[in-house]
């Protein structure tokens, strides 16, 4: 398996990521440990609310992003971590049984000016559910070695 | 929660402190993020962090447990008081998350949120967009996160829209 390093990432590329169905019993599992809001863990409550029925939180939404976006190619990549989330917005609610998919655009590469061991690759992560609805979309920056110090 | 007339720019809540624990740590990142240097110990000592440390995602999902626990704390207060309760709708999103140091096992995170800003909703008519400004500092008093995150708060009245129609569109 062949490691993707800081000089393998060019803007403009595209990498797909999922699927992942979102199961009743996980959505509330997560809610109840990170979120207990009542519309994230209970019918009646969600169809009371602004979500209009059960919803999973935002936040179970963007912790499976992240995991299949390792599953996709975090995992073997020379990931050095990531110093922040430049912005994300939560567009539709994530229902039980949504499926969700992705990708994640380059939007930038830009080896570190401080560090000649490693570089900064901004990405778009767009996720969908099954009907093919945005509803998750983040930026952020990832930092990773160089194959080659610069 | 309160209404959103009765919010206020510049509170501030403390939200209270979470210690984590390395099985905290592991658990987390095994299901959302399992980067060597989330799960592994002897591979973190290896990585460039140095030891075992908490997905960026795990600390800012403990923020937002303790800013559920709070607000429902305060919803208990206003309740006994016999005062009504606005509704609290979801969240549109947040900018600007910087995970400022590594959160290791072991380290307390004490977490607090301030209101920011606050103006009605352009798309949710009687509904106000708050924005809010939350931290969490370690025991050593380091700033490990900062971010700010937006939430729709219930108004006791729908405003008038012309305020609303020179906001910016809601995110």
């Amino acid at each position: 398996m062949s490691v993707l390093h800081f000089e393998d990432f060019e803007t403009g590329q595209v990498y797909p990521f999922g699927p992942h169905a979102m199961s009743r019993p996980e959505i509330i599992a997560f809610a109840a440990e990170f979120d207990p809001q009542p519309f994230h863990m209970d019918e009646a409550a969600g169809a009371e609310s602004l979500l209009g029925g059960l919803g999973a939180s935002g936040w179970h939404t963007a912790a499976v992003m992240m995991r299949m976006i390792h599953s996709a190619f975090l995992h073997r990549t020379a990931s050095m971590g990531g110093p922040g989330i430049d912005s994300l917005k939560w567009l539709r609610p994530v229902r039980p049984g949504d499926v969700l998919s992705g990708r994640s655009i380059v939007i930038e590469a830009r080896p570190s000016a401080s560090r000649p061991d490693r570089g900064f690759v901004r990405f778009r992560n767009e996720v969908v559910n099954g009907r093919g609805e945005l509803v998750l979309v983040v930026e952020n920056p990832i930092i990773i070695e160089r194959r080659t110090a610069g | 929660m309160r209404y959103f007339e009765d919010l206020t720019v510049g509170t501030v809540w403390p939200l209270g402190t979470h210690t984590f624990t390395a099985e905290d740590i592991k658990r987390f990142a095994t299901a959302f993020d399992p980067q060597p240097f989330h799960v592994d110990e002897a591979a973190a000592e290896r990585s460039h962090f140095g030891r075992l440390c908490a997905s960026g995602w795990h600390t800012v999902s403990i923020w937002m447990r303790l800013n559920v626990l709070n607000m429902q704390r305060m919803a208990q207060e206003m309740q006994a008081a016999g005062e009504p309760l606005a509704r609290k709708g979801p969240s549109p999103g947040f900018e600007d998350l910087k995970w400022l140091k590594p959160v290791h096992a072991g380290d307390a995170v004490t977490y607090e949120t301030e209101i920011a800003a606050r103006r009605p909703s352009r798309s949710r008519p009687g509904w106000g967009l708050v924005t809010l400004r939350n931290s969490g500092r370690n025991q050593r008093g380091e700033l490990v996160l900062t971010f700010q995150s937006h939430v729709f708060v219930e108004m006791r009245a729908a405003e008038p829209t012309a305020e609303a129609d020179e906001a910016l569109a809601d995110q």
